[in-house]
């Protein structure tokens, strides 16, 4: 049986999201611009398949709906991907592994969320085991709604997320390193003991320089 | 004061057309998939893009030289080879060089890769290498045997004799000697990592087999070299069987069709397994090649 206090929906914290989005609004120089636009134009993804959305992302990349035209390619390993995928809900044993290979991408990096279970638990809203809002353990970038959202919504939050690319507007990765403490507090208050071990986020403490 | 402009340039026409030939492979191979595929400069895109990555692992000395060794052995290995015929341009050190030298310095890139993926400890970077180092031990024999024939049927090392004479198209070594060729090519498929013998970087089976490890720059700096000895590879093979190009536009149409002929072998065949691919090297290319030294011994 679930109780409030243990559903960590009832519990967000509106400003954390508010101030991640609203960005410094210098333009970017003419080399950013270029660099921003690399790396628009060169989506690596990582597909962490966990629940039912890891079946929408295969039609995106074939030949139907074909998302290398975006330049969206599957990453074989997190130490390649630019974009990692959350794909469906994600029971608390999951996210510790996504947490990790989050930790391990290469910056700058991107989230995506898929679904209604990844925005508010969606059919599992009261789940004892099921982490209902994932930007409170990772920084998402993009939330695609849906039960599951089709490869034209997926589509339309690649293209969404590239045009914030190449605004140059602060990525989630720069919010997680800058509040690492608050997101670690989180992933420790429904990991426990499980935590990851200290050695996998110490450098994100040193200042940037790693 | 030569040098100083015929390196960058050549390192410049290798990369360019390394990106370019890429793009247009992937596009190809989208289109006989009906998609619509990438554009033609995707590859420069991911390119720029991974340099401009960070890059935060480290695993000791070893895995940051060990890229540097295979991207030193790329550069050296273009610089080594004649891209233009009776011209002074783009010939780096290729006066210095010879083709037993271009063959030692294609060993560095596994050379590197095994180095800095063993210091990595990656169990799927380390299986990626075991693969690469059995095929090679498949392909190099019969490519030394073709690349022999081709030293024995002119009686000569040098790229720049091979290439002068073969002047008209009757006398390219293509037509001249077609079993060498056909020795040459099928583990030429096979260096150039494309599909039939695409045992070392196997998707779904080992991930990105050695590259497993290496994220941000190092891929950056990977994906240049392995662009870059690309085009190397086909120029040479254009120099001892195409009979070299004069100008830049005749060297790029060459190199173009022969890149053509892979890409086009490559989209149609499944891959094989490690052992089968050795197999396969050690029938019938070197059958083949063993055949060509009698009739180019004995018949001569």
């Amino acid at each position: 049986m679930y109780r409030h206090s243990h559903c960590e929906g009832f519990q967000q914290d509106p400003t954390a999201q508010e101030l991640g989005l609203a960005g410094p609004e210098g333009g970017l120089g003419p080399l950013e611009q270029l660099v921003a636009w690399m790396r628009k134009r060169s989506l690596f993804v990582l597909a962490f398949g966990t629940g039912c959305g890891a079946i929408e992302m295969r039609p995106l990349m074939t030949s139907r709906f074909d998302a290398e035209r975006f330049g969206i390619v599957n990453a074989a390993t997190p130490r390649q991907a630019d974009v990692l995928v959350i794909s469906g809900y994600l029971a608390i044993k999951t996210l510790k592994r996504v947490i990790r290979s989050y930790e391990q991408m290469q910056e700058p990096k991107y989230v995506i969320a898929l679904g209604s279970c990844t925005i508010n638990g969606g059919m599992y809203w009261d789940s004892y085991n099921t982490v209902k809002q994932v930007h409170r353990y990772l920084p998402v970038d993009m939330y695609i709604n849906g039960c599951m959202p089709r490869p034209e919504a997926l589509i339309e939050g690649f293209v969404a997320l590239q045009g914030r690319i190449a605004r140059g507007e602060p990525g989630g990765y720069q919010r997680y390193r800058e509040r690492i403490d608050w997101y670690k507090a989180n992933q420790r208050r429904v990991l426990g003991d499980n935590m990851l071990p200290d050695y996998t986020y110490d450098w994100y403490h040193a200042g940037g320089i790693a | 004061m030569h040098y100083l402009l015929d390196i960058p340039a050549m390192i410049a026409t290798s990369y360019v057309l390394g990106f370019l030939f890429y793009g247009f492979y992937r596009q190809y191979n989208a289109r006989i998939q009906r998609r619509w595929g990438p554009s033609i400069f995707q590859n420069l895109y991911d390119n720029l893009k991974f340099l401009f990555k960070s890059e935060t692992l480290s695993h000791g000395p070893m895995f940051f030289f060990g890229p540097m060794i295979i991207v030193s052995g790329a550069v050296t290995t273009v610089l080594f080879i004649p891209f233009l015929k009776d011209s002074i341009w783009l010939q780096g050190f290729s006066q210095h060089g010879n083709l037993i030298l271009i063959i030692y310095l294609f060993v560095l890139g596994p050379l590197g890769n095994a180095l800095a993926v063993g210091s990595s400890g990656n169990p799927f970077g380390v299986m990626g290498v075991t693969r690469g180092l059995t095929r090679l031990m498949g392909l190099e024999v019969p490519f030394f045997l073709g690349l022999a024939l081709v030293m024995l049927q002119y009686e000569t090392v040098s790229v720049h004799a091979i290439m002068a004479a073969q002047s008209s198209i009757g006398e390219w070594t293509l037509v001249t000697n077609p079993i060498a060729f056909l020795v040459i090519l099928l583990p030429f498929i096979a260096s150039m990592n494309a599909a039939p013998f695409d045992v070392v970087g196997a998707p779904q089976e080992v991930y990105a087999g050695p590259r497993v490890e290496f994220g941000g720059r190092f891929l950056g700096v990977l994906m240049t070299q392995n662009m870059m000895l690309s085009v190397g590879k086909l120029v040479l093979l254009v120099d001892l069987f195409l009979g070299g190009a004069t100008n830049l536009f005749i060297l790029i149409a060459k190199a173009f069709a022969l890149f053509l002929l892979i890409t086009s072998i490559s989209a149609v065949f499944p891959r094989l397994k490690t052992e089968q691919a050795v197999d396969f090297f050690w029938k019938v290319p070197l059958g083949l090649g063993v055949v060509g030294v009698v009739a180019t011994v004995w018949l001569q």
